[in-house]
């Protein structure tokens, strides 16, 4: 078998392992929580009596295992059940606020990743000089602010102010391509200036790294220009580091945008994930929960891979 | 220049000027431009609703768990989701009179035990089939049933039985109740096709406006429904309702003009807010109050006198300052205040008072150990500052308060109707009678002061039963006056509702009930 394959599956292997542990662990720390959806839904409003209906409608009097490995066999069969709250199916609304989630990270990535690795070759060619500082100042900086922060003042200005774009990032199925990048460009924005400090700085602490070597001097001496030296013989020998920290922050994109969420009212699947969890919608837990987790190693497991293709050593081993 | 303005007047009502060229044209008159806003508005108002547009709301108070079925109703935005699609049989209207809804007519036996509905006739559900008497029988059965897991379970116990009767639905209670409508106007009661037996979430109702999308979490669409029985509610070809739980981004859709009304506007945003030339804050007293409860019947809160010495430690006008931003009053110690029917308004207001604070705190022979109040930011906006003050005020009377703050998660579960002392809120009932049985009578479930006193439970069943307004006032008065001295609840506050409502919208009622005109807004209101 093709060494690539075999690490590959190797690799799916642990994948789903690791999913199975981390269901199991969410669903440990969901119970642990205090209080139960019954109680959650009801609120103030709790009586006993109605306590007690709730209780037994949702099924919430069967033992934890059982509940746990009824999901099991339920998600193993492609079942995501149905939501303890209302009712809905959660395959149908994870779907949607997936999909929007997605489609706000590929934004945000399509964006900043091609423009950080810019960023960082540029900074390695005026290395130390003002645009290198500049660069860095820039991106440090705005990596630095909350992000909730750059969001309000984007907020302020752009769309109550000058009216240019909507502080509301709404989606939905029946709006044009257009209008949804539209919709999803201030949000798309301050996630671009959250992720692009890390692959910037990585892009360019990678390739100095190599700038010392002795075949970088070589291309030097044969006349090419400092920027084809960068890019044709320092860049893809960096590519393995830097591909790690791309993959690091696409997944950061998907998992972790829940204030940015929030602040522009974006229906994704973080404001879904902190909804179910403060009711203790345990089945939507779970299915955001592995969601996140298959993006994390998903992402990962294609990092791994690309480092290998890209380095020669490791490609053919002895 | 008075004959030039009601020329103008005119004109708007006839609809041939604008609002931006009434207000620029009054501002050359030198009228203030908040004295031609509102002549501007009754003239508009007396010009009648204009139909048509499409209404967004941006609300607090929705989660992506929420279910359109009306018996799981708790929170703002599935109570507006409610509000648009279904109606209840009778509404509480403005002036706190009974309005008929699905019930053309109310009529009470002598003795206030048997209650009689008159159904209107005609009435279509939005899934074409025509409301019956059974309808709303089985509806109520839902609600009030064994297995019911309603929010309304608590108002239908006094029910012994109720039968529909070709076009009349009757009920007949345990106890007389001369507020029995009031208790059917409550918003979990929709009239739903065959009671929503089979599928409550469906949304199917008979309101003036019909499902369109139901995202849980994200937007609720609503279209007009052509049949609705009464063609004045609903001027609008479509009510859209967007969730919008960050206070920062509901008021920055309003100013650029995203929604044209939000709920819940922060009080220390407010003035700030309501200068801005496009929208108004409006600033509604209601009935709903924060406060701080003691259990009447655990150490060291069942000593009357430290109860006593806690309501005299805390500064009331303060709280509502610094809190509330002056956008409410002063509590009495009492859940009920001026908005309510049959309200004593001659019962003394309490004080702050350290020397009385001090008095009753050495008379209750307390040891001097911490007292500990419980608290979380979701108690009520601001609970953790306003028990800061609290703590503060109660030291300069040497009483040793000690915070100690919960985390809003789980905080109705854990920590609310279980521990001693700790901050809630109540929304307010329509009636007083509702608010003493939901909270303060012996055996209710919510009795989260703990208070249980004979006496106080037999004038509730008294007034309850009595038909004579004076008499009944009377019995409340006593009853307000037994909780204030005696009761377990510390009442600082009463908070308004502060809304931010869009210009461009005309129509505007103040109502006491419940947020956002009782959940009316898309009913009465219109686009100028």
């Amino acid at each position: 078998m093709h060494p690539i394959i075999k690490l590959v599956s190797q690799r799916l292997a642990l994948g789903l392992l690791l999913l199975f542990g981390a269901s199991a662990l969410i669903f440990g720390l969901t119970e642990a929580l205090p209080g139960d959806a019954a109680q959650a839904v009801l609120g103030q409003s709790a009586t006993p009596e109605a306590l007690a209906n709730l209780r037994e409608e949702m099924g919430l009097n069967r033992p934890a295992l059982t509940r746990y490995f009824d999901w099991l066999g339920g998600i193993v069969q492609g079942d995501l059940g149905k939501s303890l709250t209302n009712k809905l199916d959660i395959a149908d609304s994870i779907g949607k606020r997936l999909g929007n989630t997605l489609f706000l990270a590929s934004v945000a990535a399509i964006v900043s990743v091609p423009l950080a690795i810019f960023l960082g070759l540029l900074a390695v060619r005026f290395r130390n000089r003002w645009p290198d500082k500049l660069i860095s100042a820039i991106t440090l900086t705005t990596v630095s602010i909350p992000e909730f922060l750059i969001g309000y003042v984007l907020v302020y200005f752009i769309s109550v102010k000058l009216g240019w774009f909507s502080s509301l990032a709404m989606v939905n199925d029946s709006m044009s391509i257009g209008q949804k990048l539209y919709a999803v460009a201030l949000p798309a924005f301050v996630l671009t200036l959250v992720v692009l400090a890390q692959m910037m700085r990585m892009t360019r602490a990678a390739i100095l790294n190599l700038m010392q070597s002795a075949y970088i001097e070589t291309a030097e001496l044969k006349g090419l220009s400092t920027f084809q030296v960068i890019a044709r013989h320092a860049f893809p020998n960096a590519i393995s580091p830097i591909v790690n920290v791309v993959m690091l922050n696409l997944a950061y994109l998907v998992v972790g945008v829940v204030v940015v969420e929030v602040v522009f009212v974006y229906p994704g699947m973080g404001q879904y994930l902190v909804d179910a969890v403060t009711k203790r919608d345990v089945p939507v837990v779970l299915a955001c929960g592995v969601v996140f987790a298959a993006v994390y190693i998903g992402l990962n497991m294609v990092a791994d891979i690309v480092s290998i293709v890209a380095n020669p050593r490791l490609r053919h081993p002895k | 220049m008075n004959e030039q303005l009601t020329h103008m007047t005119k004109q708007v009502t006839a609809g041939k000027l604008t609002r931006r060229e009434f207000m620029g044209k009054a501002a050359a008159l030198g009228v203030s431009a908040a004295m031609a806003s509102t002549m501007f508005a009754g003239a508009a108002r007396a010009a009648g609703p204009k139909k048509g547009g499409d209404l967004k709301f941006g609300l607090q108070g929705g989660e992506s768990t929420n279910s359109l079925d009306p018996a799981t109703y708790a929170s703002s935005v599935p109570f507006q989701n409610g509000k648009q699609f279904g109606d209840q049989l009778v509404e509480v209207a403005p002036d706190g009179t009974i309005e008929p809804r699905l019930a053309e007519s109310v009529e009470g036996s002598a003795d206030a035990k048997v209650w009689t509905f008159k159904l209107r006739q005609g009435v279509e559900f939005h899934n074409g089939k025509t409301m019956t008497s059974e309808d709303v029988l089985k509806t109520m059965e839902r609600h009030s049933n064994e297995d019911s897991k309603s929010g309304a379970l608590g108002i239908m116990k006094g029910i012994e039985s109720m039968k529909a009767d070709g076009d009349n639905f009757q009920v007949t209670l345990t106890e007389p109740n001369a507020d029995l409508p009031y208790l059917m106007a409550d918003y979990h009661l929709i009239v739903q096709p065959d009671g929503g037996m089979e599928d409550p979430g469906a949304g199917i109702g008979t309101g003036p406006y019909q499902v369109e999308v139901n995202e849980p979490g994200v937007r609720h669409v609503y279209k007009k429904f052509a049949n609705h029985w009464n063609p004045d509610f609903g001027n609008f070809d479509s009510v859209e309702v967007i969730v919008i739980n960050d206070a920062t981004a509901r008021t920055a859709a309003l100013q650029s003009g995203q929604v044209h009304a939000v709920n819940r506007v922060e009080p220390k945003v407010a003035d700030l807010l309501g200068r801005a030339p496009n929208l108004t804050v409006h600033s509604t007293a209601g009935r709903g109050h924060y406060v701080f409860i003691m259990h009447c019947d655990t150490a060291p809160f069942d000593n009357n006198e430290l109860r006593l010495a806690l309501k005299h430690a805390i500064n009331r006008q303060d709280l509502v300052d610094k809190v509330l931003r002056g956008y409410g009053t002063i509590g009495n110690d009492m859940p009920i205040n001026a908005a309510y029917p049959l309200f004593d308004g001659s019962i003394p207001q309490r004080e702050f008072s350290v020397e009385k604070a001090a008095e009753h705190y050495k008379k209750s022979g307390h040891d001097g150990s911490p007292i500990i109040l419980q608290v979380a930011d979701g108690a009520f906006p601001g609970a953790v500052d306003a028990a800061a003050l609290f703590q503060q005020t109660a030291a300069q009377a040497g009483i040793p308060l000690e915070i100690k703050r919960e985390p809003n998660d789980g905080y109705w579960s854990e920590v609310w109707n279980v521990q001693p002392f700790c901050a809630s809120y109540w929304g307010g009932r329509p009636v007083q009678d509702q608010m003493y049985s939901t909270a303060y009578l012996s055996t209710a479930d919510w009795n989260d002061t703990r208070f249980k006193v004979p006496a106080f439970d037999e004038m509730l069943f008294q007034a309850r039963a009595e038909l004579d307004n004076d008499k009944r006032k009377d019995i409340y008065s006593q009853m307000g006056q037994m909780v204030r001295n005696e009761g377990g609840v510390i009442c600082p506050m009463f908070n308004d509702f502060v809304e931010g409502v869009s210009n461009q919208l005309e129509g505007w009622e103040s109502d006491p009930t419940q947020e956002m005109m009782n959940g009316n807004m898309s009913r009465k209101m219109w686009f100028s």
